[in-house]
């Protein structure tokens, strides 16, 4: 594992992405749902909304960080509102 | 009512899980660990923090790259796509010529791309290239190593002859699925070609050239092989395009951090398009089913 360069927080980060990915397949099989149509007007499931919130946060993460420039955790405050929205209007 | 998703059927996937994880995750993290740390070589590692990502987002280099990269795509699309359809037009309908067509069309689709880069290479050299000789001997000052604009024309150019046969194929297999009946109603009414293109053909067409669109795009937005072979990415920088300069940074001059940070935003940009093409993609595919 020395090659890889593993640092805590890359750790962590890549944790918290495979336990969001873990809960959410536990969460499709116990309780199997219908895709519905959003405000995209395309079919997504929860997953797919999982993915929209995920790559929406990376973009709103780097616009922070190029914009803004400081204090980097206030864009996981708007990724949070954010990921709220899209669960639940997407 | 519609059906439930059952996503058991998931755990089929696991084995290409595995290779991929191998072959794409493992590696793809090790980049996001770079891009977090400095390193002197050694496989000795420092923290950096963010850094790398405010340097390149600060960086000209980098948005010069992309802009390049965006007008490069640009130029392709609005010369690939109206090309292709202008072909698939006049691509004889059926029998010997059709097939004829269709097999010539397809040779330039399976060259592969560090050959097409020669081919042009070679092409347009001064000395023994056919083009560049000729046009030399019209008087016409034409070096794509020295000159931006014939640069950028001869690799546009030579992106053009690779892949406007893709889009071509393409709308010819939209063209081929318009039953006759509509263009017969076309004839009843005394509809013009222009009448005929604009309200049958296009958006009969329209799934097949969303297809086209998107495909061209990201190839060409990754587009490395043949620009690299042909220019190098000179005169100057004036052909650097994002995965060139990527590789300049990250294995010319061995700049590990930045370079990670590079390629996480430029993944996330193919990985957005990607998710955009998924989505209209299997979108139209339910419209139709």
């Amino acid at each position: 594992m020395d090659w890889m360069a593993w640092t805590w927080p890359t750790a962590i980060f890549f944790i918290v992405i495979a336990s969001l990915l873990i809960t959410f397949t536990i969460l499709a099989i116990k309780f199997p749902e219908t895709p519905r149509t959003g405000i995209l007007r395309i079919e997504t499931t929860r997953g797919d909304r999982l993915f929209i919130t995920l790559l929406g946060s990376a973009f709103i993460n780097l616009a922070w960080l190029g914009l803004v420039g400081a204090n980097q955790p206030f864009a996981l405050v708007i990724c949070l509102i954010y990921a709220a929205a899209v669960f639940r209007w997407v | 009512m519609e059906k439930t998703v059952n996503q058991k059927a998931w755990f089929l996937v696991l084995p290409v899980l595995l290779l991929v994880a191998f072959s794409a995750v493992i590696p793809l993290m090790t980049v996001v660990n770079y891009s977090v740390q400095d390193t002197f070589g050694n496989n000795q590692f420092f923290w950096a923090g963010l850094e790398w990502f405010e340097e390149m987002l600060a960086s000209e280099r980098m948005w010069d790259a992309l802009g390049r990269q965006l007008m490069f795509s640009g130029i392709i699309l609005a010369i690939e796509v109206p090309l292709g359809i202008f072909v698939a037009l006049n691509m004889p309908k059926s029998g010997f010529w059709s097939s004829f067509c269709l097999v010539l069309m397809s040779l330039p689709l399976l060259i592969p791309w560090n050959v097409v880069g020669t081919i042009w290479q070679i092409f347009g050299r001064v000395d023994i290239g056919l083009l560049g000789h000729t046009l030399d001997a019209l008087g016409i000052n034409y070096n794509y190593t020295q000159d931006t604009v014939a640069a950028w024309i001869t690799i546009v150019v030579m992106d053009v002859w690779h892949w406007t046969s893709l889009v071509a194929l393409l709308a010819y297999a939209g063209l081929k699925s318009i039953p006759e009946a509509y263009y017969q109603a076309a004839k009843i009414d005394q509809a013009s070609r222009w009448k005929v293109f604009r309200y049958i053909e296009l958006p009969k067409m329209m799934g097949v050239l969303m297809i086209a669109v998107l495909l061209r795009f990201m190839d060409s937005f990754m587009i490395y092989t043949e620009p690299f072979v042909v220019t190098g990415g000179g005169p100057g920088n004036a052909t650097t395009l994002l995965s060139i300069d990527l590789v300049k940074m990250a294995l010319g001059q061995f700049d590990l951090g930045p370079a990670a940070a590079f390629s996480i935003m430029y993944f996330l940009v193919i990985l957005l398009i990607s998710w955009v093409f998924y989505t209209v993609m299997t979108n139209l595919d339910k419209r139709e089913g």
